[in-house]
């Protein structure tokens, strides 16, 4: 058994007096897929800023490589939630992907490095699958490509954890799938531990070693045919919580979502238009 | 010294070009306050270039204009209270570069914070040229800038201010790229964004010290922001388009000092029509390839 990647004790999620959720105790293992699940507002994002040591637990014990989290960790890569990007940037994709090496550092850097700097850089954007567009402009890719260029940028200082903040909103069911399963493939041959948080578990399910479900304060997490069934959810939050099955396969949870306007909305931004089907959270 | 220069100017017969490159070089060169002009403004266009690349790169325009204004009021108060009108011109800068980054947080959103500022820089500006009336002509200069006038010492001063700004912009180069590109991951990677944001503010500040000089406060957007506008809509990588930023402002300058020469246009209103002229090619060349810009993810 090698020392877990993550591991939270009675850890507990605040911004100043509004807590955000408390009480969750969890190891992650080198190389686990495991996606993070919950309404908008839940503390998903909440979960990420605490490993990347951008905000202190407010109880608990929260270790990263067996370590306290602290800023500016390399061996986590991030993809935060995207902002749209200014469509006449010319800038290649590489470049963006070339700040994942070495964009921390002072200086404009030793023109000696600068070979080593392009092999892994190609070796990043090959690993993505964005040969093809990777020296295109930035403001010029679909958003498909965008999320494989920040993933590039994510995995090329060749971190031990990934975390990904919605990495398939605004992306078509072709492109989440496609990315999903990149994802699932970079944590596997790369045996590097993944939370994804996602606001449909649909893509991800069949890729996915544990969920994280995120909701009502409380964090919950094991396999997703553990986690989200009728019983376990309803049990845990201590409602009547449905979790159903369509003709096609897909899972959705009923009965959380009026979580969604919980007083804490601390990310307001975790609220996507294209949320269709607000009586039913697509998890 | 504006004064000055045009007296000279009209002193000598009306000069006009030939085809012989040297003989217009010559003759361009052969008053000290040519020569002057020419090397302040090539300093101001490399450094208003590289400057000028993360203005708009960080989408600062904003920023940049307010510390010009809000200089206008330290170089006017500086004369008005009987000292350098260059120290107080950078002393002020310095001053609002740190109330703008600590007025407004992030990166976006300070326009409010940044308004006010500015707003209020122009009339403490004005206030101080009621105060030492008589020389409106100063207050001219200072608006629209007196390339013309520049002397053996304000060289001097240009050349030391745009000597710290690119050392600066040399130490915080990939730190600022990253967090003007990507600023949530930067902060992850540990990067001092919030530190970086003030710190680039401050290095702009000086740089803004340099170039009023020659252009003045109200035309310094022309070598400060147009020429990284348009490198921004073209150019691949980062190195290049500061090379571009540096080329565009020294043929702009350039191009401007030469036809003032043998023309009655001011420095200042050529300058700006050279980059507006520039800018709009660049729309223009740049036009089509957006409009292909693919969006089929959505």
């Amino acid at each position: 058994m090698t020392a877990a990647v993550v591991s939270a004790d009675g850890l507990a999620a605040a911004y100043g007096d509004t807590r955000i959720w408390e009480g969750a105790s969890f190891d992650i293992a080198p190389g686990e897929f495991v996606g993070v699940l919950g309404p908008n507002g839940s503390g998903k994002s909440t979960l990420l800023r605490m490993l990347l040591g951008l905000l202190s637990p407010s109880a608990g014990s929260l270790r990263v490589f067996g370590q306290p989290p602290r800023r500016g960790n390399l061996d986590i890569g991030y993809v935060p939630q995207r902002r749209p990007i200014d469509p006449d940037l010319r800038l290649a994709g590489q470049e963006f992907v070339k700040l994942g090496v070495d964009g921390h550092r002072w200086g404009i850097g030793r023109p000696s490095q600068r070979a080593d700097l392009a092999r892994r850089v190609a070796e990043a954007v090959a690993a993505v699958g964005a040969d093809g567009f990777a020296s295109h402009g930035i403001g010029t890719l679909s958003g498909g490509e965008l999320q494989r260029l920040m993933l590039a940028q994510a995995i090329v200082s060749e971190p031990r954890l990934l975390l990904l903040d919605e990495p398939l909103a605004n992306l078509d069911v072709r492109n989440q799938i496609a990315v999903a399963r990149l994802v699932a493939g970079l944590a596997r041959t790369r045996d590097m531990a993944v939370l994804l948080i996602a606001h449909d578990v649909n893509p991800i399910l069949p890729l996915l070693d544990r969920v994280a479900y995120v909701a009502r304060g409380r964090v919950s997490i094991g396999r997703p045919d553990e986690v989200i069934t009728s019983e376990h959810l309803s049990a845990l939050y201590q409602t009547n919580v449905e979790v159903l099955t369509d003709s096609r396969g897909r899972v959705f949870v009923v009965g959380l979502e009026e979580e969604a306007a919980h007083p804490h909305e601390a990310y307001p931004h975790e609220a996507h238009p294209h949320d269709v089907a607000p009586s039913a959270d697509p998890c | 010294m504006l004064i000055h220069g045009a007296m000279v100017l009209a002193s000598v017969a009306a000069p006009h070009p030939s085809w012989n490159v040297l003989h217009d070089i010559h003759q361009l060169t052969s008053f000290a306050f040519m020569r002057h002009a020419f090397v302040a403004g090539t300093i101001v266009a490399v450094v208003a270039g590289v400057a000028g690349y993360f203005v708009v790169l960080r989408q600062s325009s904003f920023a940049a204009h307010a510390l010009s204004e809000i200089g206008f009021a330290g170089a006017s108060g500086g004369v008005a209270f009987g000292f350098s009108a260059v120290l107080g011109l950078l002393g002020m800068t310095l001053v609002g570069a740190v109330a703008i980054g600590l007025l407004g947080k992030r990166l976006r959103g300070r326009d409010a914070a940044i308004g006010s500022v500015l707003a209020f820089s122009l009339g403490l500006g004005s206030y101080f040229v009621t105060r030492y009336k008589g020389n409106a002509s100063g207050a001219f200069a200072l608006l629209f800038g007196e390339i013309l006038g520049i002397s053996v010492h304000d060289i001097w001063t240009i050349a030391i201010a745009a000597a710290v700004t690119l050392v600066l912009l040399a130490v915080m180069y990939r730190p600022l790229l990253f967090a003007s590109l990507d600023e949530d991951v930067a902060e992850a990677k540990g990067v001092p964004v919030r530190a970086l944001s003030i710190g680039f503010l401050l290095v702009l500040a000086v740089a803004v010290t340099a170039a009023v000089q020659v252009v003045g406060v109200l035309l310094i957007f022309s070598l400060l922001v147009t020429p990284g506008a348009i490198a921004d809509r073209v150019c691949r990588t980062p190195g290049r388009a500061i090379g571009l930023c540096v080329a565009l402002s020294l043929v702009f300058v350039w191009a401007a000092l030469s036809v003032t020469y043998y023309s009655n246009f001011p420095v200042g209103f050529l300058i700006t029509a050279f980059a507006f002229a520039g800018y709009l090619i660049a729309r223009l060349a740049t036009a089509g390839a957006s409009r292909r810009a693919p969006a089929h993810d959505h």
